[in-house]
C-alpha cells in the first residue's frame, strides 16, 4: 500500500506541478533558513569553545568586586585585595600556582612620545613567567622575559609595541615610566587578552614607583592542578577568601572567575542570538505550513469527486486520510531536503565570504547528520499536522455528496 | 429453482433535511432481489431511483426501513464496514464512468484490489486479465483522456469486477455513450449476469431496461409497475 501511496501522491502533485513546487517554496525558504543559521551559529560556537579551551581551562582569575571593566582595571578597585589573599589562595586544594599582580595606567614616554600605558607590575621569578604563559596570559614573542633581580627590565605586548607609538618599538629600546628609564627585553606574541596591551615590569619595581607599601595586588592569577575542575577550585577559594576576609557569602567583595564561566556567558549571549534567529526562522516555517495546509484544502476540494470514487469502490476512511497525509507529509519532507541542502549551501558560501573578508575561520558551516535527519523529520511531520485537517475533511467525505459533486 | 436473495429492501425510506423543507426522495420501498437476477429501475430524474441505488450500493444509509445485503442489515453498518462491503461484494459501473484521471487504465482497475490489500503482482495480473477480458488489453498503460467514452465505460467495467463482486451496480452505463457502444457495454453486462453474477442497472432508456430480466419502475419515491421479461 505505500508503494502504491507514493506513486499515486507523486502522480498528483506532477499533476499540479506550479502549485507544488510554490508550495514547496514555502517550505524550503523558511527550512534553508533554520539550516544556515543554526548551522553557522553552531559553527561559531564549536570555533569559540575550540579557541576558548586551548587557552586558560585551568585559569582561574581573581579580582575585586568593585573593578569596572574586569580584574585587569587599574586603580578601580573598591576593595583591595593583597598579598595576604594570594597566600591564602595558595593553600586551596587544587591550587597549584598563584600569584598576585599590580596594575595602573600612567604616562609611557618613549623616544619622546608620551602615552597611556597600561602598567602590570609581576613578579619575575622564572616559576612565575612559566605559569603565566601555561595559563595564557602571556606568550613571549621575541627577546626574553625579565630576569629576576633586575628591576628596571620590562616585557611589553604585541599591541604596545607596534600601535602605542608612532614608532615601532624594538628589543633594547628604552622606555620611560614615572621618570624611570626601563629596557625592552621582551616582546609579546598577541595572546587575546589584556596583556598584548600591557606593559610587564617587576612587581616591586610597580611598589617603589607608584608609592605602594601593603602589597596590594590588582588581580591575583590562579592556576589549577591538571585534573582538578577550575569551576570547583573557584568554589573553594571564594569559601576560603570569605573566611580569611570575614565576609558573608553574597557579600564579597571580590570575583573568582574562572574561564569556563566567561566562556559560558559568552555562549549564554550566543544562545540568546541563536534562539532569536531560530524564532524568526519558525515564523517562515509556520508560513509554509499554512501554505501545505492551503494547497492541501485545495487539493480536497478539487478531488471531492475522486474521493467518492476511491470510497465507492472500497477505499475507508482510513485509506483516504492515510492518501492526504501522505502527500502533504511529502510534500513537507521534499521542502524539507530541498531546504537543508540551499541551507546548507548558503552557510559555506557565508563561511567562505566571510573566511575571505575577516582573514580567520572563526565563522565556519557546521552541518551535522543531526541537523539533517532532524530537520527531514520534522518537515514530515510538520506536513502531516499541517495536512491533517485538509486530509480529515476528505476522509469523513459521505461517498454520495463526494460523488455528486 | 428457488434461488436465494441477495438484496432485500423492506419498507425503505429516505428522508432529507433542507432547511425547513423535508424531502421524501424515497418512500416506502420494497424489493427482492435474486442471486444471478438482472434488474434494471427504471424511473424519470428526480424518482428516488438514484438514492435507492446508492443504498443499495451502501453508498447510502436509509432513514427508515432495512436493506439487507447478503442477509446482513447495512443501516447499522459504520462507514468502515460499509467501505469493506462495498469494496468485496459490489462493482459499481457509473454513467460518467468515474476513472481517476491521474492513474492509467491498469492502475485504475487495480485501485479496488488495492483498497482489499491484495498483493501488488496479483492486482497487476489480474487487471490485465480483465482488460483484455473487456478488449482493451492493448490499452493498459492509457490514461482515461486518452481513451473514448466507450472504452473508458469497458475500463470501468473491468474495475468493477477487480474484486470479483457477487454484484453489479450500474447507474446508466448506457448514458453516456453512443447507442452502438451502449449495445456493447450491455453486452457485456449480460454476459456477467449469464456467468452467474448479480446486475442491477439504473437506466431511464426502455429499451435497455428491456434487456433486463426483470424492471422496476419508479415514480414519486415509490415502486408503481413491475415487469417481468423471462
Amino acid at each position: 500500500m505505500l508503494k502504491d501511496n507514493i506513486s499515486y501522491v507523486i502522480k498528483h502533485l506532477k499533476r499540479r506541478k506550479l502549485r507544488s513546487w510554490l508550495t514547496l517554496l514555502g517550505i524550503f525558504i523558511g527550512m534553508a533558513a533554520v539550516v544556515s543559521l543554526i548551522s553557522l551559529s553552531e559553527g561559531l560556537e564549536a570555533a569559540i569553545g575550540d579557541q576558548f579551551s586551548s587557552i586558560g581551562a585551568d585559569r582561574i582569575m581573581v579580582g575585586s568586586a568593585g573593578a569596572i571593566a574586569g580584574p585587569f582595571s587599574a586603580g578601580l578597585a573598591a576593595a583591595k585585595l593583597t598579598q595576604d589573599d594570594v597566600d591564602v589562595i595558595r593553600k586551596v586544594k587544587g591550587v597549584e600556582f598563584s600569584t598576585g599582580m599590580l596594575s595602573k595606567t600612567t604616562q609611557v614616554i618613549f623616544k619622546k612620545e608620551a602615552a597611556q600605558g597600561f602598567i602590570i607590575g609581576m613578579e619575575t621569578d622564572v616559576e612565575t613567567t612559566k605559569n603565566i604563559e601555561k595559563v595564557g596570559l602571556w606568550d613571549l614573542g621575541s627577546g626574553r622575559n625579565p630576569k629576576p633581580g633586575a628591576p628596571y627590565e620590562v616585557a611589553i605586548g604585541s599591541t604596545v609595541a607596534e600601535n602605542s607609538f608612532d614608532k615601532e618599538v624594538q628589543l633594547r629600546n628604552k622606555i620611560e615610566i614615572m621618570d624611570k628609564e626601563f629596557t625592552v627585553v621582551g616582546i609579546g606574541k598577541g595572546t587575546g587578552t589584556m596583556s598584548d596591551s600591557g606593559i610587564r615590569i617587576p612587581r616591586d619595581t610597580a611598589y617603589d614607583l607608584f608609592e605602594i607599601t601593603d602589597e596590594e595586588v590588582s588581580a591575583i592569577v590562579v592556576k589549577t592542578f591538571a585534573g582538578f575542575s577550575a569551576i570547583d577550585v573557584a568554589e573553594d577559594i571564594k569559601h576560603d577568601l570569605r573566611r580569611s576576609r570575614n565576609q558573608k557569602e553574597g557579600e564579597e567583595d571580590f570575583t573568582v572567575e574562572t574561564a569556563d564561566e566567561v566562556i559560558g556567558s559568552f555562549l549564554q549571549i550566543l544562545g540568546v542570538v541563536q534562539a532569536l534567529i531560530v524564532g524568526v526562522a519558525a515564523i517562515s516555517l509556520v508560513v509554509g505550513g499554512v501554505g501545505i495546509s492551503n494547497t492541501m484544502y485545495t487539493a480536497v476540494v478539487e478531488r471531492t469527486r475522486e474521493i467518492g470514487i476511491m470510497k465507492a469502490i472500497g477505499a475507508k476512511k482510513n485509506t483516504i486520510l492515510t492518501i492526504f497525509l501522505f502527500e502533504s507529509g511529502f510534500l513537507g519532507i521534499t521542502g524539507g531536503a530541498i531546504g537543508a541542502a540551499l541551507g546548507f549551501l548558503i552557510s559555506k558560501v557565508v563561511e567562505i565570504a566571510a573566511g575571505a573578508a575577516l582573514g580567520q575561520d572563526l565563522i565556519r558551516a557546521y552541518v551535522t547528520w543531526q541537523l539533517v535527519a532532524g530537520v527531514l523529520v520534522f518537515s514530515f511531520i510538520f506536513g502531516i499536522l499541517a495536512g491533517y485537517f485538509p486530509a480529515r475533511k476528505a476522509a469523513t467525505m459521505q461517498p454520495v455528496e463526494a460523488l455528486r459533486h | 429453482m428457488v434461488s436465494e436473495t441477495i438484496i432485500e429492501l423492506s419498507d425503505v425510506w429516505k428522508i432529507y433535511e433542507l432547511g425547513k423543507i423535508t424531502v421524501e426522495a424515497v418512500r416506502g420501498i420494497s424489493l427482492k432481489v435474486k442471486k444471478g437476477g438482472f434488474l434494471a429501475v427504471m424511473g424519470p430524474s428526480g424518482s428516488g431511483k438514484s438514492t435507492c441505488m446508492n443504498m443499495v450500493g451502501c453508498l447510502d444509509i436509509p432513514s427508515r426501513g432495512e436493506i439487507h445485503l447478503l442477509g446482513q442489515d447495512i443501516a447499522h453498518m459504520t462507514e468502515s464496514e460499509l467501505a469493506q462491503i462495498r469494496g468485496k461484494t459490489i462493482g459499481f459501473i457509473f454513467q460518467q464512468f468515474n476513472l481517476i484521471g491521474t492513474l492509467t487504465a491498469l492502475e485504475n482497475v487495480m485501485l479496488p484490489m488495492a483498497f482489499q490489500n491484495i498483493p501488488l503482482a496479483v492486482r497487476k495480473e489480474r487487471a490485465k486479465e480483465l482488460l483484455t477480458l473487456v478488449g482493451l488489453g492493448d490499452r493498459v498503460n492509457h490514461h482515461p483522456n486518452e481513451l473514448s467514452g466507450g472504452q473508458q465505460q469497458r475500463v470501468a467495467i473491468a474495475r468493477s469486477l477487480g474484486n470479483n463482486p457477487q454484484v453489479i451496480l450500474a447507474d446508466e452505463p448506457t448514458g453516456n455513450v453512443d447507442s452502438a457502444t451502449g449495445k456493447i457495454i450491455l453486452d457485456y453486462l449480460k454476459k456477467l449476469n449469464q456467468e452467474g453474477k448479480t446486475i442491477v442497472m439504473v437506466t431511464h432508456d426502455l429499451a435497455i431496461a428491456n434487456q433486463a430480466k426483470r424492471v422496476v419502475h419508479i415514480y414519486d419515491g415509490k415502486i408503481k409497475e413491475e415487469t417481468k421479461n423471462e
